[in-house]
């Protein structure tokens, strides 16, 4: 098993979440640890880059502040200090469930995901609910950025977006042994990026629900638009529907807030985090809308804001 | 010896004793601890919310190399619980488990990891039984068997304890009354989640026992292990490490305390056990589920005729303090407000779940929440300002309450106006989405009766002076909140030198007399008072010596006692010249509080020899298309009776403001599918520094005359207000009750949505179960101006016909 | 007891702790240098040790807290390489030329550093479990920020936990500090 920060693998060890017979530290790779290029060409960040450094990284501030901003929201600073940029690409689907030590999960019937053969969320269902918990996935995936894997087979690059699956067990489709590298953010070139983050603290929670929103406008209408939720299914959920809506249009409180309900429809929040699903559910309607506000507001004076 | 005015150490805002071994991470916890040969212990607890235990197999785990030792329940049979009423729990239980969490064996060997996994090796046949899991349930007769004997509860049901009192004639209050109003109210419970997960270390030497555990109370520590293990108390020593925060969570005496006990009695090796998080929620004693029923009747003015209340509390699996807790949840209703008429049923179950005790308010946040709330909704019925309505039901200095508690020092008033002024209440804006809220409270400086009742003192200081200086003894335990510093400063002023010339060795049973640990806000006023007595006696002793030096006779007034001085001679010297006038120097105060209680069974709990008091507003913002809500100022006035360390108080009241905040916000011991639905502190949310509001804090000090220089309690009142603030500047907001904590964004969003159809706008429980609470013990209220207490009411209740002592 | 258990991650039958000793011999451990407080310190550790555990059992620095051991309440935090970082979730192994400060690097009794002072002033520690913790991530503010407003300094230590204090004592010992510093 492959660990770099370890910042979400390390309690899982401990809760017996994972039983590895080995596992192998990336943290040795240097040249996994730099940001190369900048708001012109692109950037390319290497997996092993910290989500502070992320968070703080000036050309990447500069260039798409919505990943940034994402980057910066991942649990606490000491995690952010230690957690990658990688890492929390590859985080683990996650369930109130499932999160719990050994013997909680012994005591209330072991699930579907580890060590046992019931989804205690859904327990008619014959797949895992697990939820998808990043926080950079959504923007990162909304900005059409790609990733590099590197395996025994070679080297391949893929949209952000292809190794995920629905499936809160399989949520991530890669090959034995392959390593995510590298994330390629494309050139800035007039896409504003902005993310919005559910969480009931300030501080350290995951997203119980999020929104990542990359748009590129002409000036006046948006060309296209990307929108991402995070938090609200076993992997992170595209709502083409609200980006096809918005092509064309004036970036209006009225087209956002039914562009945040087209958003909306996909978001299938489950009873296995923090805090009620029927209002995590209709929170991914505001959340959508604030990040399409904060998108829309990046630059000053050019879009409708009535 | 007449009080001095002018203080020179108290009142000053002086850094704590301990600060410099706190800030260089030298002082040394429980865990911290690491003796020669040491074992590690672990505890295999219930899987099970509700079994019997048909057998437990240890034999495999015996076997593995590095076990050292295994205790399964026979060898640790006899019962305990902190109250004499409630003995009911085993350290490793042996017929049957009564909530997940529950310790049933336990393994000493040379490593944690391979304690750990002895345990996974011990088979226990478990038959289940059908788990108890609400209030509700817990009434009803149980399918199987209730979760505790009928022998021990004689209750019926899953009833713990039923009270039922009525103070005064209700029915003419409720008469008199132009407007009657009923309400119902649900406090979830919550836990303390000390920083410092609970951990004790024991040896066994030349057949004596010493425990150093993280512990709130080493004297109750001390009597629970000499029963459970049958040694005599002096083979028994009981030291309180540095401790890491307790809020009421570690005031039980605790299954892992015990078992490290026994393990190293039989190993003969130092013993180790520290909980894991996960543990510390099942530990718990926390916060009580109370569900409260509250009818009050009003004159059209606002003013009180009559109240009757009804609680129901869900106690967990044992007893722990809930026999008390059921009382205080109706009690101290009456110390800040003036009700002729009171009528208070009171029922704790329990229930399958990890116990609930005493956590910071202890019962008392529950009702305060309900009551402040309770009166809100009068206000807007009768079209009153809700501050003018409180205030003129306020409880007046120095007057005895309806259900006989004594109020001296009382600065409701001052603390009202500190906060109304300070935060602009009365010319807020009124614009929807933004709110203040009002609320007080009071609370003890300490229990009147103690929990074995018996005629000792609560606290017991010894004073040491010799030629190399002065060292004070105290049982008592410092938690955090400040009680070391208090000690040396109240000795320290007495004796006129700094508070750091003043040695201490607190909570340690071989060489500390008796405190009682810190629990109900008791440490301040009567440890500070037992110190007190020490210092002034020691003081007289140093000031003779050197009157006889000087050569002054009669009048001793004139020899200054201060800034390192007696009389003519410096405090050194007047050490020496008293060491060889008088031999060896000690001197010892104590304190007693006097009888205080009313003529009737159950009047134990309530009475305190002075209570505190707090005013607070709360200004918050309030999202009427999320239900979020952001506090963004909380303003506090607190009646400290006199802060000994003004620094120390504000800690407290601050402290008190946020867990206060977080149990309105989002803290909730939560069950689902009969265990603890998030026992870690990622899902059980407490607030970080970025949920933090400002608070601005006032002391005011009304000199309580028999606190120590005046002072009364910080620690836990100030929490109290705060809660029912939330919710009535939610009210202000959104036009909104939310008669249910914690206020969750769901709540606030169905409370607006029920105001939009034209329904009552408000979230919260639907109404209140049926419950026999027996026949009331009906008593009768005293003279509102009767302050008389110890001997002297103890004679009035002697002259008084038909009237008991109790 | 949150700690790795890499050859117990299994639950063993019972016949299989027969050879417990066997497994506990094969366990994998390396000699480490570590530069902890400005000293080089050699220990052989099992690899998957913590920090957290090798700081306060093999080294004695009991300085350094824990509350969870899984990351979730920050106790645990000691400075790597100047920043904030959560012993309980770091493997020495996987550390190696980098400078590890506890708080027993910080300044002794004998000379404390400005946030001690300031702590130990304002009261901003009261049972003190949380506090070495809350100094290092001070210090680390501090270095990289000597001017902190309010809600910087809420943010950057937003990853700790108090239940003592409300955080207010803390924010404004941290504010002292920082004013002393610069005036000082």
């Amino acid at each position: 098993m492959l660990v770099a920060g370890g910042t979400d693998l390390y309690p899982k060890l401990k809760r017996r979440q994972f039983d590895p017979d080995t596992l192998i530290g990336l943290s040795g790779l240097e040249e996994l640890r730099r940001v190369t290029g900048d708001a012109r060409s692109g950037l390319r960040l290497g997996a092993l880059v910290t989500l502070a450094e992320a968070a703080e990284h000036s050309a990447l501030v500069q260039a798409h502040p919505g990943y940034a901003e994402a980057a910066g929201l991942v649990s606490s600073p000491p995690l952010r200090n230690v957690g990658t940029i990688g890492g929390n690409l590859c985080v683990d689907t996650r369930c109130n469930y499932y999160d719990m030590t050994y013997e909680w999960r012994e005591s209330v019937g072991f699930c579907l995901k580890k060590d046992g053969d019931i989804c205690l969320v859904a327990p008619g269902s014959p797949r895992c609910w697990a939820i998808s918990s990043s926080d950079t996935a959504p923007v990162a995936i909304a900005l059409g950025a790609t990733v590099t894997l590197v395996g025994p087979e070679g080297e391949r690059e893929l949209p952000v977006s292809a190794p995920y699956r629905d499936d809160g067990i399989e949520y991530l489709a890669k090959r034995p042994f392959e390593v995510l590298v590298s994330l390629r953010l494309p050139p800035t070139d007039g896409v504003r990026t902005a993310y919005a983050k559910l969480r009931r603290r300030g501080s350290i929670d995951f997203p119980i629900a999020g929104a990542g929103v990359a748009l590129k406008t002409d000036g006046h209408c948006v060309e296209w638009a990307r929108l991402v939720m995070s938090g609200v299914g076993s992997h992170p959920v595209e709502a083409p529907a609200a980006g096809e809506f918005l092509a064309g249009k004036q970036l209006t409180a009225e087209v956002i807030a039914a562009a945040a309900e087209l958003a909306a429809k996909p978001a299938k929040p489950l009873d296995n985090a923090d805090l009620n699903h029927f209002w995590r559910k209709r929170m991914v309607r505001v959340l959508v809308e604030q990040a399409l506000e904060r998108a829309a507001t990046q630059d000053q004076g050019v879009l409708g804001r009535g | 010896m007449a009080e001095r005015q002018e203080l020179k150490v108290v009142g000053r805002p002086l850094p704590r004793v301990d600060a410099a071994a706190k800030v260089t991470g030298v002082a040394v916890y429980a865990d911290d601890l690491h003796l020669p040969r040491m074992l590690h212990c672990r505890i295999l607890r219930s899987p099970h919310p509700h079994a019997r235990i048909v057998s437990v197999d240890a034999t495999a785990a015996r076997r593995i190399p590095g076990v050292k030792a295994v205790l399964t329940g026979q060898d640790l049979p006899i019962r305990f619980g902190i109250l004499p009423v409630s003995q009911d729990e085993r350290a490793l239980e042996s017929e049957k488990v009564r909530y997940v969490g529950d310790p049933v064996a336990a393994v000493a060997a040379v490593e944690e990891e391979i304690a750990e996994a002895a345990l996974r090796s011990i088979r226990v046949e478990y038959e289940l039984l059908q788990p108890v899991m609400s209030i509700e349930e817990a009434l009803q007769e149980p399918p199987d068997e209730p979760i505790h004997d009928r022998a021990y509860t004689r209750q019926p049901a899953n009833l713990h304890r039923r009270v039922n009192y009525e103070f005064g004639d209700l029915e003419a209050g409720f008469a008199a009354a132009d407007h009657v109003r009923e309400d119902v109210f649900f406090f979830q419970g919550n836990t303390h989640l000390p920083m410092e997960q609970h951990s004790a270390v024991a040896t066994y030497v030349d057949g004596r026992l010493t425990l150093w555990s993280s512990t709130q109370v080493v004297h109750y520590v001390h009597r629970t292990l000499a029963k459970v293990l049958e040694l005599p108390m002096n083979r028994v020593r009981v030291i309180g490490a540095v401790h890491g925060g307790g809020f009421g969570g570690k005031t039980d005496p605790f299954s892992h305390e015990i078992v490290v006990a026994r393990l190293a009695m039989v190993t003969g090796r130092p013993v180790k056990c520290t909980l894991t998080r996960e543990e510390v929620f099942y530990a718990h004693r926390g916060r009580h589920p109370v569900m409260m029923w509250v009818r009050t009747g009003v004159t059209r003015g606002g003013r009180i005729t009559g109240q009757h209340w009804r609680t129901a509390l869900d106690g967990g699996a044992y007893g722990s303090y809930g026999a008390a807790s059921v009382f205080y949840t109706g009690t101290l209703q009456t110390v800040t407000y003036d009700i002729p008429a009171y009528k208070f049923e009171g029922v704790r179950v329990f229930t399958n779940k990890a116990p609930c005790g005493p956590k910071r308010g202890h019962g008392t946040p529950q009702p305060r929440f309900a009551l402040e709330l309770h009166l809100e909704k009068i206000a807007v019925d009768l079209g009153l300002d809700p501050v003018e309505l409180k205030r003129q039901n306020f409880v007046k200095p120095f007057t005895r309450s309806v259900n006989w508690l004594r109020v001296t020092s009382c600065g409701l008033e001052e603390c009202t106006e500190k906060v109304l002024a300070a935060s602009g209440y009365r010319r807020r804006e009124r614009r929807p989405g933004r709110g203040m809220g009002f609320a007080v409270s009071a609370y003890m400086s300490g229990a009147g009766t103690a929990i074995y009742w018996n005629d000792m003192p609560h606290s017991e200081v010894n004073l040491k002076v010799d030629r190399t200086g002065v060292t004070a003894f105290c049982g008592a335990m410092e938690i955090g909140q400040g009680s070391d510093s208090v000690l040396a400063l109240v000795v320290a002023e007495e004796l006129g030198i700094g508070p750091g010339e003043v040695r201490l060795t607190t909570a340690d049973t071989d060489l500390t007399p008796v405190d009682l640990g810190s629990y109900s806000s008791r440490v301040t006023f009567m440890a500070g008072n037992a110190a007190l007595e020490a210092a002034r006696r020691m003081r007289l002793l140093l000031v003779e010596a050197v009157a006889e030096k000087m050569g002054v006779r009669g009048d001793l007034s004139e020899i200054e006692v201060g800034d390192g001085r007696v009389g003519d001679f410096s405090f050194e010297e007047a050490c020496e010249l008293a060491t060889a006038r008088f031999g060896a120097l000690s001197s010892t105060g104590s304190y007693t509080p006097p009888r205080m209680g009313g003529p009737f069974k159950g009047s134990g709990v309530g009475p305190s020899p002075a209570y505190s008091y707090s005013a607070c507003v709360l200004a918050l913002e309030a999202d009427a298309r999320t239900g979020l809500v952001r506090v963004e100022r909380v303003w506090i006035a607190h009646d400290v009776g006199r802060a000994i360390n003004p620094l120390l108080v504000a800690g407290q009241v601050e402290g008190s403001v946020y867990m206060g905040l977080g149990e309105a916000l989002m803290e909730e011991q939560a069950y689902r599918k009969g265990r603890h639905k998030w026992p870690s502190m990622l899902e059980y949310k407490s607030p970080t520094f970025v949920d933090m509001p400002e608070v601005e804090t006032f002391i005011v000090e009304t000199i309580d005359p028999e606190g120590p220089y005046g002072a009364k309690e910080a620690g836990q009142g100030p929490l109290l207000p705060v809660i029912p603030a939330l919710n009535a500047a939610l009210h202000d907001a959104l036009g909104i009750w939310i008669d249910e904590v914690p206020v969750t964004p769901e709540k606030v969003l169905r409370a607006l949505e029920a105001k939009s159809k034209g329904q009552p706008p408000r979230h919260g429980p639907k109404g209140f179960p049926a419950v026999d609470y027996g026949a009331p013990i009906r008593v009768e209220p005293p003279d509102p101006r009767d302050m008389r207490v110890g001997e002297e009411l103890e004679a009035a209740f002697r002259e008084a016909e038909g009237r008991r002592l109790c | 007891m949150n700690k790795f258990d890499l050859r117990l991650a299994r639950p063993y039958a019972p016949q299989q702790f027969a050879m417990l000793n066997e497994l506990y011999r094969d366990v994998q451990r390396e000699a480490l240098r570590l530069r902890v407080n400005g000293e080089d310190v050699e220990i052989l550790v099992p690899v998957h040790k913590t920090l957290l555990e090798v700081l306060r059992e093999d080294m004695g620095l009991t300085g350094t807290k824990h509350g969870c051991e899984l990351g979730e309440c920050g106790t645990c935090t000691v400075l790597v390489d100047g920043r904030p970082q959560l012993s309980c979730l770091l493997l020495p192994i996987q550390l190696g030329r980098n400078e590890i400060t506890t708080v027993e690097g910080l300044g002794g009794t004998a000379q404390l550093t400005p946030l001690q002072q300031a702590f130990a002033e304002l009261g901003a520690a009261q049972c003190g479990y949380c506090t070495p913790a809350m100094l290092l991530a001070a210090t680390s503010l501090l270095r990289q920020e000597p001017k902190p407003t309010r809600q910087t300094i809420r943010e950057a230590l937003a990853g700790n936990l108090c239940r003592c204090t409300g955080y207010v004592k803390i924010v404004e010992a941290v504010e002292l500090a920082a004013e002393r510093t610069r005036h000082g």
